[in-house]
């Protein structure tokens, strides 16, 4: 099945967290263990999903990943090396899909190269057409970011995470500010993307639907110190469809995650 | 809130026609209330027989406006409109790049922030005469007041702006390795222009203020002279008209500052209708 990308996850493993621990000072003087411990790995090409509630360190999990925070303790691994600092092959999807006002869609696509290089390519450009046309947001290409809707915005954010075809795909929380229609629709499309472009993909979310839809693996975080509680494989076939939520072993997984990420707040 | 986007939603349904319309109405309305005004106040003085040293009626300082020969008028609103555009100009040279370094340095604002409210808090009006004695004759110490006076809104505001950027795009552009000053060219200045026009607006109006109160202190011509020099003389009339030119010049030199933010960066004006 050449859906599968799963399949291809090697030994080897792309991404690697090493008792990782992260402590930021808060305002009061105190400080706040956002990480604690966190170890664990992530094949190649692999799609890992991160759930757990608010506050218990998932956003600075993915900064640690992106090179944008250094770890106070442990270390994570890109592909067996340290991670220092940014690094070419990730592309970032953030919460809210924010491209900037003044550019067309297609040159917010192409801001990366932009804004890093100080020009675009002629190739660049075409790749950006293509992405666009993959997210179907061809003829808007010429529109500025108020003139789409929030869930074409966010289409067009992926596109630009996507433009210089990254290995290693973090997305944070990408699909929460749509409404949930728009959300099943985007799922799917990054299922999609996903199978004909296989990335290592780190996607966080809320909605444990969305979760085992995308998912080969999730992992569940506890909050206070913010840790891996579980690491759950998603055995539901692939190909995925919204069909597959109505699958038995879809809710005897869905139940499981819930009583997983509810057990800590009902203190059992 | 609600009234833009109803009066938004409106005039999207209405045909262009009516559209034309209501935007005559919304040009029409100030003047005909100005005209009402002026009515009003002819009518006062005219009544109440008010000597014209005390509150000149409209005709009076339209009489007087006449009597000044157009070659001196030109002289006067010349020196002003210099004044205030170099005060202005050098706010902006100074502000935005001030600003910049504010934003970007922690230590730096530490530092100057403080001082920089110290100089607001002083009343420029008052330190004036000593800047005219400092600095000597000619327009320097004028440019220099009018500066004071038009450049601190443009800080205040730019660093806002600065600040405003989503913290997601400068995550952006750290992931990508892009050096600070791309970061500041790139993201953070194009999203301080609206925040920046805004100030710019306020400025524009505060120089004309600066170059008047620079030319009561120390000046041979332009207008805040031509008013002193009128009331000087009990030419009330003469006075009140180099004032309504003040205003009107205020109101083109705001209007264009507008004008040159629809221009320029059409995208950073809050939308009218989608
Ligand atoms: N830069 C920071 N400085 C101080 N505290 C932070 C910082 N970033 C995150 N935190 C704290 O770390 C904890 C985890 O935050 P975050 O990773 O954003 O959680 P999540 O994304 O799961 O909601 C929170 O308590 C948050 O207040
Ligand atoms: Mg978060």
């Amino acid at each position: 099945m050449n859906e599968t990308p799963a399949n291809a996850t090697e030994t080897r493993p792309s991404l690697r967290f090493e008792h990782v621990g992260q402590v930021f000072p808060a305002s009061d003087g105190s400080r706040v263990v956002a990480l604690e411990d966190v170890d664990f790995s992530i094949g190649r090409h692999e799609f890992v999903a991160v759930i757990g509630p608010s506050g218990c360190g998932k956003s600075t999990l993915l900064r640690v990943l992106a090179g944008l925070v250094r770890p106070t303790s442990g270390q994570v691994q890109i592909y067996g090396l340290p991670v220092n600092g940014p690094r070419e092959e990730i592309g970032i999807v953030f919460q809210k899909p924010t491209l900037l006002p003044w550019l067309s869609i297609a040159d917010n696509v192409t801001f990366p190269m932009k804004h890093k290089y100080g020009r675009v390519t002629p190739q660049e450009r075409q790749r950006a057409g293509e992405l666009l046309q993959m997210v179907g947001l061809a003829e808007f290409a010429d529109k500025r970011p108020d003139e789409l809707s929030g869930g074409m915005q966010q289409r067009a954010a992926i596109a630009r995470a996507l433009l210089h075809d990254p290995e290693i795909l973090l997305m944070d929380e990408p699909f929460s500010a749509l409404d949930a229609l728009t959300r099943d629709e985007m799922s799917l499309e990054l299922l999609n993307i996903w199978t004909q472009r296989p990335k290592t993909v780190l996607f966080i979310t809320h909605s444990i639907p969305e979760a085992l839809l995308l998912a080969d693996r999730i992992l569940v975080m506890s909050a206070r110190p913010g840790r891996v509680r579980e690491i759950i494989e998603v055995d539901l076939p692939r190909p995925r469809s919204l069909d597959t939520l109505t699958e038995p072993r879809f809710h005897e997984l869905a139940n499981h995650i819930r009583r997983q990420v509810f057990s800590r707040v009902v203190g059992l | 809130m609600s009234s833009p986007t109803t009066s938004a939603g409106r005039s999207s349904r209405v045909s262009s026609g009516s559209r034309m319309s209501a935007r005559w109405k919304d040009g029409l309305a100030p003047l005909c209330a100005f005209i009402a005004l002026l009515a009003l106040w002819e009518g006062a003085c005219r009544l109440f027989a008010i000597p014209g040293f005390v509150l000149p009626s409209p005709s009076a300082i339209a009489a007087a406006a006449g009597k000044v020969a157009p070659g001196t008028w030109a002289g006067h609103i010349g020196a002003t409109l210099k004044v205030s555009l170099l005060g202005y100009g050098l706010s902006i040279l100074v502000g935005i790049p001030l600003a910049i370094a504010l934003s970007a340095s922690k230590a730096l604002s530490r530092t100057l922030y403080p001082l920089l409210v110290v100089v607001q808090s002083t009343p420029i009006v008052a330190v004036a005469p000593i800047i005219v004695v400092v600095l000597g004759a000619g327009d320097l110490p004028r440019v220099f007041i009018t500066f004071l006076i038009a450049f601190f809104p443009i800080v205040v505001s730019t660093v806002t702006g600065l600040q405003a950027t989503p913290a997601e795009l400068i995550e952006l552009s750290q992931s990508l390795g892009a050096s600070r000053l791309r970061e500041y060219r790139n993201i953070r200045l194009p999203y301080a222009i609206p925040h920046i026009f805004a100030a710019l607006r306020i400025s524009i109006t505060l120089a004309v203020i600066g170059a008047v109160v620079a030319e009561f202190v120390a000046a041979e011509n332009g207008l805040g002279y031509f008013i002193n020099f009128s009331t000087s003389l009990f030419q009330v009339p003469q006075a009140f008209a180099a004032l309504m030119m003040l205003v009107l010049i205020s109101l083109i030199l705001f209007q264009l500052v507008g004008l040159a933010q629809r221009l320029l960066f059409a995208w950073s004006l809050p939308k009218k209708s989608p």
